[in-house]
């Protein structure tokens, strides 16, 4: 129960550190699916799942993977975003599951954004 | 190579799609996990509750919401102060707070969004209205297709009453809140806020007549407050930040911003939300990207079913409610349909009339048996059939039924055909007149034709005609058989290399 301010606020900061910084203090990189109706429509679902199983295969750490409402771009979803400690935040569309996948291993393991699947790519 | 592709990656909010957009009804929606009441502690989420309860008399917060010029997001634009201030001074043993969530505007879905992306918003708007009105109950009332958003608000009531943001004794202040959902079948109707009440009730969804005004005899009879999701999504940033952050926003009459479905004949598609006063041409060329194919903007539709639609001519207009009523359009719920030089108005309006005659929940005879006449009439005009003088009967009913039905549905039902007639009157005239449509989309007024100057006899359209409604020896000129024809286009398709086949 949070009975006042200062009690609400105490659990902001705490929040606040859960989503951005890991147990042990180090800065999380944030990986957000559209799932909104529309993304999960449009297969946001299995690519949830792809993410999650590749960072475990991979056992990569300091990563947050969570679903998130809608993005605003219908005909792009599945979307993906992924926001890096300290980087501009990078767009992906039209995701499936094996671009997901590709996406863990070289955006989040090897630090190369796949500039093909990015919303510039897509629609420049 | 590769470090020089990286830095290529263009930022979603450098695109222009999101350039001219400002995110405040939405700005979690895509940002925090909507099944998490902790990451929207984390964006501070609840602070403007706790602010108003250990802060604020419920005066303070209504002032604000005056001040802010906040207007409601579900169509009429009613200032939301004003609208709270009924409500708190009728005193009642109880009193409701009622969330609009039946977003039954066709193509629509800006609440939906909402309440997928950010439930928790809701649950602290309707709390802080319940604080500023004296009352202790809420009820959102969801449309059933919209089985994500009643999940995700669920989860969010349910923890929201953990972490005791509803409930008794809210943050100590002796207020107390509940929340409850309740599910729509889906009928249009029952998006306007008595046939809503009525249908929490328990019964038929169907209109009554106001006054009383939902303020003084609302839900179970009791004062009640009743907002669109929209509406409400503004609220706790504006008790959070103040009303002069708010009202910085958006045009004289209108602030902030509003949050529209982009659809139809537009390049992207999907929600944008702009600050009021955004041009439509700022949002068909630039937010949109343009209109597909290189063809040419016609009109754009706003307020779906119960409004009208805005020409090429105005596409400077600065978008705010005052600036669409004057054109005879209204803001509506959100919905901002695009069309192009392939539409045809008169077959538009149609769309949106057959939507009423369907949704018409036939209590009064002029929304009943009058929107079923203009439906009649229309489809005599799209046939080639009608008259100048059936234009002027339709003209004329249409202003009886705005003037004579009882609630909103039946009083807004004509505004598509009016605003169609009074913009592209031209092209009804054409339908009656010439028996033509300028779209070439009206099936009934269309004609294949072949052009004797340019056919060289092949015989494959007469082999493609699903009818045989064509024609023609081998080498000599072919002719189709106009009361035959289906008007299915087979042959327009098949003389595609000497081209002999047009569509007129
Ligand atoms: C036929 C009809 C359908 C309506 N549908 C909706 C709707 O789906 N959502 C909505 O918020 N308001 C709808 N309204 C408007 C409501 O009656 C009401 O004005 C509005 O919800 C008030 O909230 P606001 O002041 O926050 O806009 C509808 C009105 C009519 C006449
Ligand atoms: S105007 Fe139409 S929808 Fe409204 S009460 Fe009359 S018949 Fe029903
Ligand atoms: S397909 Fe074209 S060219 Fe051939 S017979 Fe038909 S109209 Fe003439």
């Amino acid at each position: 129960m949070i009975k006042n301010i200062a009690q609400l606020n105490e659990k902001k900061e705490e929040c606040f550190a859960k989503m951005t910084k890991s147990d042990a203090g180090e800065a999380l990189t944030r990986v957000v699916v559209g799932m909104a109706t529309c993304g999960i429509a449009a297969g946001a679902t299995p690519v949830f799942k792809a993410i999650e199983q590749t960072i475990q295969e991979l056992a990569l750490s300091n990563i947050t993977v969570t679903q998130t409402g809608c993005i605003g771009m219908c005909q792009y979803e599945p979307i993906v975003e992924i926001t890096v400690p300290g980087e501009e935040k990078v767009t992906y569309v039209q995701m499936n599951a094996e671009k997901a996948a590709q996406v863990v291993k070289e955006h989040l393991a090897n630090g190369k954004p796949v500039a093909d699947y990015t919303v510039s790519a897509a629609t420049e | 190579m590769a470090e020089q592709k990286t830095t290529a990656i263009k930022p979603l909010n450098k695109m222009n799609f999101y350039k001219k957009q400002q995110r405040l009804a939405l700005r979690n929606c895509g940002v925090i996990d909507p099944e998490s009441i902790d990451e929207y502690i984390a964006v501070d989420g609840y602070q403007a509750l706790a602010k108003a309860l250990t802060g604020l008399k419920p005066e303070d917060v209504i002032q604000i919401i005056k001040d802010s010029g906040l207007r409601g997001r579900g169509g009429g634009g009613f200032p939301t102060g004003l609208k709270w201030d009924f409500t708190a001074r009728n005193s009642a043993d109880q009193k409701y707070v009622v969330c609009n969530a039946d977003e039954g505007d066709p193509g629509a879905f800006m609440d939906r969004s909402v309440l997928e992306g950010d439930p928790h918003c809701i649950v602290e708007a309707m709390a802080l209205c319940g604080y500023a009105t004296g009352a202790t109950e809420g009820y959102i009332y969801v449309r059933a297709e919209y089985p994500v958003a009643v999940k995700r608000l669920e989860i969010a009531i349910a923890q929201a009453k953990e972490y005791g943001f509803l409930g008794k004794n809210i943050f100590e202040s002796g207020f107390d809140f509940d929340l409850h959902i309740r599910l729509g079948a889906g009928a249009f109707v029952c998006g306007e806020e008595t046939a809503l009440m009525t249908s929490i009730e328990g019964n038929r969804g169907e209109p009554r007549p106001r006054p009383p005004y939902p303020a003084v005899k609302g839900l179970f009879g009791k004062p009640t407050t009743e907002n669109n999701v929209e509406t409400f999504a503004n609220v706790p940033q504006i008790i959070l930040k103040g009303a002069g952050f708010f009202a910085a926003m958006g045009t004289e009459k209108s602030k902030g911003t509003k949050v529209f479905a982009l659809g139809g004949k537009i390049n992207n598609t999907g929600l944008v939300e702009i600050p009021m006063g955004t041009t439509l041409r700022e949002i068909i060329e630039e937010i949109g990207g343009g209109i597909p194919g290189g063809k040419k903007f016609k009109a754009a539709q706003t307020g779906g079913p119960s409004g009208g639609c805005i020409p090429v001519s105005l596409i400077d207009t600065p978008i705010d409610y005052d600036n669409l009523t004057a054109i005879g359009c209204m803001m509506g719920s959100g919905g901002l349909i695009v069309m192009d030089e392939d539409n045809c108005m008169v077959d538009i309006a149609k769309f949106f009339l057959d939507f009423t005659v369907d949704e018409s929940c036939g209590k009064c005879s002029p929304c009943r048996i009058g929107t079923k006449r203009m439906q009649e009439m229309l489809e005599k005009i799209i046939e080639g059939k009608a008259t100048m003088q059936d234009l002027e009967k339709l003209e004329e009913l249409a202003h009886y039924i705005k003037e004579n039905s009882l609630c909103g549905l039946g009083q807004t039902a004509p505004n598509p055909v009016l605003a169609t007639m009074k913009f592209f009157k031209d092209e009804y005239i054409a339908h009656v007149v010439e028996k033509r449509c300028p779209s070439a989309q009206c099936k009934s007024l269309l004609r294949y034709v072949i052009d004797p100057e340019k056919c060289i006899g092949c015989t494959l359209c007469a082999r493609v005609c699903p009818v045989d409604a064509i024609t023609g020896e081998p080498k000599k000129l072919h002719v189709i058989d106009q009361e035959k024809c289906i008007k299915c286009g087979a042959c327009m398709a098949a003389c595609k290399r000497v081209q002999a086949i047009s569509r007129i």
